[in-house]
């Protein structure tokens, strides 16, 4: 016992091995997670397909096969191995629409949920951060943009703006808004009450240096799932614009205005819906599953 | 308590006087609004090297002064000077400068770092903000203070999930001595950790005061703690003093019916220590409805008409002349009303 | 022959042991304290008493008796009906033991239902007289109570009334006063013993306050890192500890340094799933450890009674046996 006082400085550290990282953490999680790692394979299948349309895909988006309309796939009685998905209704290539029109859907989404992140972010940290009237302003005004149904308000942006690809996904951003600030402000005001906060308030830190290097990056986790899963609600909601004429125009490739501009023929030619409304679901849904699983790692609640 | 100044070793480091915290709350659209008075009226002297321990109930309101004196809250009333500068007066950049003098360590070493931020930066965020030291210099200072309280080198590009609560509790430490202050709030540090544990953090506590010569404001409830640690003692109940006093007179001859209380509440490990339980009926009542009178009067076996009616005011014990400045808040002590207690069981 | 008998139990949660191969019984009418410091395995081990250990963790045991019937045998329905009415147990926070949607009357007539039945007049009248014995003043009123209405020890209170609804012969108390301010832990805990004297129940008391236990218990058991380092009667094992991990314990509290000293740190912390040594597990921690202590894990020596699981147990000055 007599050696304590000095030992008490030199064996403090006796556990022997390091503990995880945070990063080594979340992917022990996430992978543990099969349908979350399924989603993400698939996306990055979409994404390696975006990047690299011009490759992949057998022949140009807007090229017309006068000779070949309404071809069905390949392994149908009169397909063609040049046209593996088929063609549509004025010749063009199905499959090659598809892969370039994921380059659309991930640009959509990317600038979508990014542009709406940021401003979620900003608006979130400062409601939560300054509480009182500012806090009361913005999450009224929030309110109002939550009680109007998101699809319609987003057809009033662009109705507004004008229909084009850019509208159409500052409309998205805008309308899928709300979520982001709540969910921010939420997280603000839980870690406000931290101790650490208070900490870094007794050392002296300025309200700017507190909201976005002492509180955003502990915001992160709830926000990184929301964002994921907005991806998903992005592309959704562009292929609703892209069907009802408002998002990207003829003959720009887009999985909605395809599913649109072919509906007429869905009695005798069904590969023309069926591929690009399957393209969408198979997208939504990877990201869906990613979603899920990035909450599972990166939620403390869900850990053992 | 009052008697410093009168050497150099008693310099005066933390003079607060008549401090108050009232918060208004709301209580519904037809009801006025209620004063929680969670501080009221609270003087002390801090000197220099020396701990002064703050003891009672959870809501007793001693967390509250634990966060005026650093001023994250700024009191409602009262004055709290530092080296005889008062920080409630001056200006916002003189009182950065100040603040920097009185650093604070929490109760629970889990939620006081952040945890998604390295050591090194945990460490080093108070010399970024407030000094203009370069990166290399602000590592040397962190690595330097990080061996002072126990963390190995190593430690500084780990993240605070993979420390015990213990270790937290050194790195909250290390926190607050980097700049370089005199006086630190430590509020509950010991009660959320083991008992060897509380020990190593203790004695890290003890060695540091005695090298930088820092004073302690240490709040707690753990009286056997206190007792270990403090040299001067206040007892607080429901946001006022009771009793306060150096440790030998707070330990040795207590007054208070509640100081009394407390110490024969808390379990005592070796059976001649144990004192006749003196038994507290009922709660802390509630701050939003106070007691008229002594706040204590309802569970005080010693109460009387006058304890219901009038509050007690801090007098000088005047049972023992010798006893200087031991402060008790007590109408049934200045009328000589308590037999007998100091006796213990056998 | 002893209300709870548990030999060599273990619980592991995938390869951690949580508790390893502990063994005790509790008599009838008896105190026992388990003290150790968190991440000894003191509340899993009684949770596998109670049958309340969750996949993944798995419970083994040579015997797990409960006035001579075998727990783990028994079928999970009649274990069920068995713990809650024969053995009870209450929890460290009491704010959220108890169920914030119903009334306080409302959830001890529900315990008092599942266990015994009767019409509704006669449970409200027996709801009163449970909180009227754990000294709730005003216990009319009270029954149409929420939880969020009662202070910390009020609640403890209630949850007490509800474990003893059902005459249990053992009561095990997981940190009941961890929660509460010294005033009211002296209140529940006086309430506790006074129950348990009037009952003759068996209590376990787990807590991390030596003091605490050091007043209250007949017999105490020290635990660490899962498993059993010391047992005995109270009063004999802190006046004279056999084991060196007992005798830092007691020498770390405030109160066995005098005045301003330093206090007797035990350096380290408890192991936990990766860092377990080989050998005894305190020894890289222990002051009196040898290469022996480094390798081989020690049995415990002596009977149930006063045991001590150390290669060089302690003598009455506190020193290793050679």
């Amino acid at each position: 016992m007599t050696t304590s006082i000095e030992a008490s400085k030199d064996n403090i550290e006796l556990t022997a091995p390091v503990p995880m990282t945070p990063l080594q953490e979340f992917w022990h999680y996430f992978s543990s997670n099969k349908g979350a790692l399924g989603g993400l394979i698939v996306i990055a299948l979409i994404f390696f397909m975006a990047l690299f349309a011009n490759f992949i895909a057998p022949h140009s988006p807007s090229d017309q096969y006068r000779d070949a309309l309404l071809l069905p796939p390949a392994w149908l009685e009169g397909g063609n191995w040049s046209f593996v998905l088929g063609t549509d209704d004025v010749g063009r290539d199905i499959l090659s629409r598809l892969i370039y029109g994921s380059r659309l859907s991930i640009a959509v989404g990317i600038v979508a949920v990014t542009a709406s992140l940021v401003m979620g972010i900003l608006l979130g940290l400062v409601a939560g951060y300054c509480k009182g009237v500012v806090d009361t302003a913005i999450m009224r005004i929030v309110d109002i943009m939550l009680a109007m149904p998101s699809l319609l308000l987003a057809i009033a942006i662009v109705a507004i703006l004008g229909p084009s690809i850019v509208n159409a996904a500052l409309a998205i951003s805008i309308v899928s808004l709300p979520h982001y600030v709540r969910l921010t402000r939420a997280a603000t005001m839980a870690e406000m009450s931290r101790d650490y906060v208070t900490s870094s308030r007794v050392i002296g830190a300025s309200p700017l240096r507190l909201m976005f290097v002492c509180i955003l990056p502990n915001c992160l986790a709830p926000l990184i799932v929301q964002a994921t899963l907005g991806f998903s609600t992005a592309i959704l909601d562009m292929a609703a614009l892209g069907f009802l004429g408002l998002g990207a125009q003829p003959p720009t490739p887009e999985w909605g205005s395809m599913l649109a501009n072919a509906l007429q023929f869905v009695q005798r030619a069904w590969w023309v819906v069926t591929f690009p409304g399957l393209m969408i679901l198979i997208t939504v849904l990877a990201f869906n599953l990613m979603g899920d699983g990035l909450r599972d790692a990166l939620d403390p609640k869900l850990k053992q | 308590m009052n008697q410093s100044d009168n050497s150099f070793d008693n310099q005066l480091i933390l003079k607060a006087n008549n401090l108050k915290q009232h918060y208004q709350v709301k209580q519904g659209v037809f009801k006025s609004d209620a004063v929680v008075k969670a501080v009221d009226g609270i003087s002390f002297d801090l000197e220099k090297g020396k701990t002064l321990a703050v003891v009672g109930e959870s809501g007793c309101g001693k967390s509250t002064l634990g966060r005026m004196l650093t001023m994250i809250e700024t009191p409602t009333e009262g004055s709290l000077a530092h080296l005889g500068e008062d920080l409630l007066t001056l200006t916002k950049d003189a009182q950065a400068k100040l603040r920097q003098k009185i650093q604070i360590i929490f109760q629970n070493p889990y939620g006081s770092l952040n945890p998604r931020k390295k050591i090194g930066a945990i460490l080093e965020e108070p010399l970024i903000i407030n000094t203009n030291l370069s990166k290399t210099e602000r590592k040397e200072k962190a690595l330097a203070i990080m061996s002072k309280v126990g963390l190995k080198t190593e430690h500084y590009d780990r993240y605070p999930h993979m420390f015990s609560g213990g270790q937290r509790q050194r790195i909250a430490i290390a926190r607050g001595l980097m700049l370089d202050p005199n006086v630190i709030v430590a509020d509950e540090p010991v009660s959320a950790l083991d008992v060897s544990v509380q020990a190593q953090v203790l004695n890290l506590m003890m060695d540091l005061q005695e090298e930088f010569g820092l004073s302690y404001v240490f709040i707690s409830h753990d009286l056997s703690v206190v007792e270990h640690i403090a040299d001067d003692v206040m007892v607080m109940y429901l946001g006022k003093v009771v009793e306060q006093g150096t440790r030998e007179q707070l330990f040795n001859n207590p007054q208070h019916p509640y100081t009394l209380a407390l110490l024969s509440s808390t379990p005592q490990l070796s059976p001649e220590k144990r004192r006749t339980r003196i038994k507290l009926e009922g709660e802390l009542p509630s701050p939003l409805n106070p007691p008229s009178g002594c706040a204590f009067h309802g569970r005080c076996s010693y109460a009387n008409d006058r304890c219901k009616s009038e509050t007690p005011t801090l007098r000088l014990d005047s049972s023992d002349s010798q006893e200087q400045g031991h402060l008790i808040a007590c109408h049934a002590v200045e009328e000589n009303r308590i037999e007998n207690h100091t006796q213990s069981v056998a | 022959m002893s209300l709870l008998q548990l030999e060599n139990l273990s619980v592991t949660f995938g390869n951690f042991r949580a508790v390893d191969n502990i063994s005790y019984k509790v008599e009838e009418g008896e105190v026992l304290g388990i003290v150790g410091e968190s991440g000894s395995g003191k509340s899993v081990s009684s949770l596998s008493i109670m049958g309340l250990i969750d996949f993944p963790g798995k419970v083994n045991a040579e015997q797990l008796t409960f006035d001579n019937q075998d727990l783990l045998a028994m079928p999970e329905k009649q274990r069920r009906r068995l713990t809650g009415s024969d053995i009870a147990m209450i929890f460290q926070d009491p704010m959220t033991s108890l169920n914030p949607c119903f009334t306080v009357g409302y959830q001890i007539i529900e315990a008092l239902k599942t266990h015994q039945g009767g019409s509704k007049k006669e449970l409200k009248a027996r709801a009163i007289e449970l909180l009227t014995q754990v000294g709730i003043p005003a216990p009319e009123s009270r029954l149409d109570n929420y939880p969020h209405q009662l202070s910390g020890g009020m609640s403890q209170r209630v949850m007490i009334a509800i474990s003893i609804a059902c005459n249990p012969r053992l009561l095990i108390a997981d940190e009941p006063t961890t929660a509460l301010d010294v005033t009211i832990q002296a209140q529940i805990i006086d309430l506790l013993i006074d129950l348990q004297r009037k009952k003759q129940m068996g209590l376990v008391l787990i807590t991390h306050d030596l003091a605490l236990v050091a007043e209250v218990a007949h017999r105490v058991i020290v635990m660490y890192a899962g498993q059993i380092v010391e047992s005995g009667p109270a009063s004999e094992v802190f006046s004279t500890p056999k084991h060196p991990y007992t005798q830092a314990l007691l020498a770390s509290l405030p109160e066995s340094a005098a005045g301003k000293a330093r206090l007797e740190a035990l350096p380290g912390v408890v192991p936990g799933q990766y860092d377990r040594p080989l050998g005894c597990l305190l020894s890289p921690r222990c002051p009196y450890a040898t290469d022996h202590c480094r390798k081989v894990e020690p049995a415990n020596q002596g009977d149930l009674n006063r045991q001590v699981k150390c290669h060089t147990p302690l003598d009455s000055e506190g020193r290793p046996a050679a």
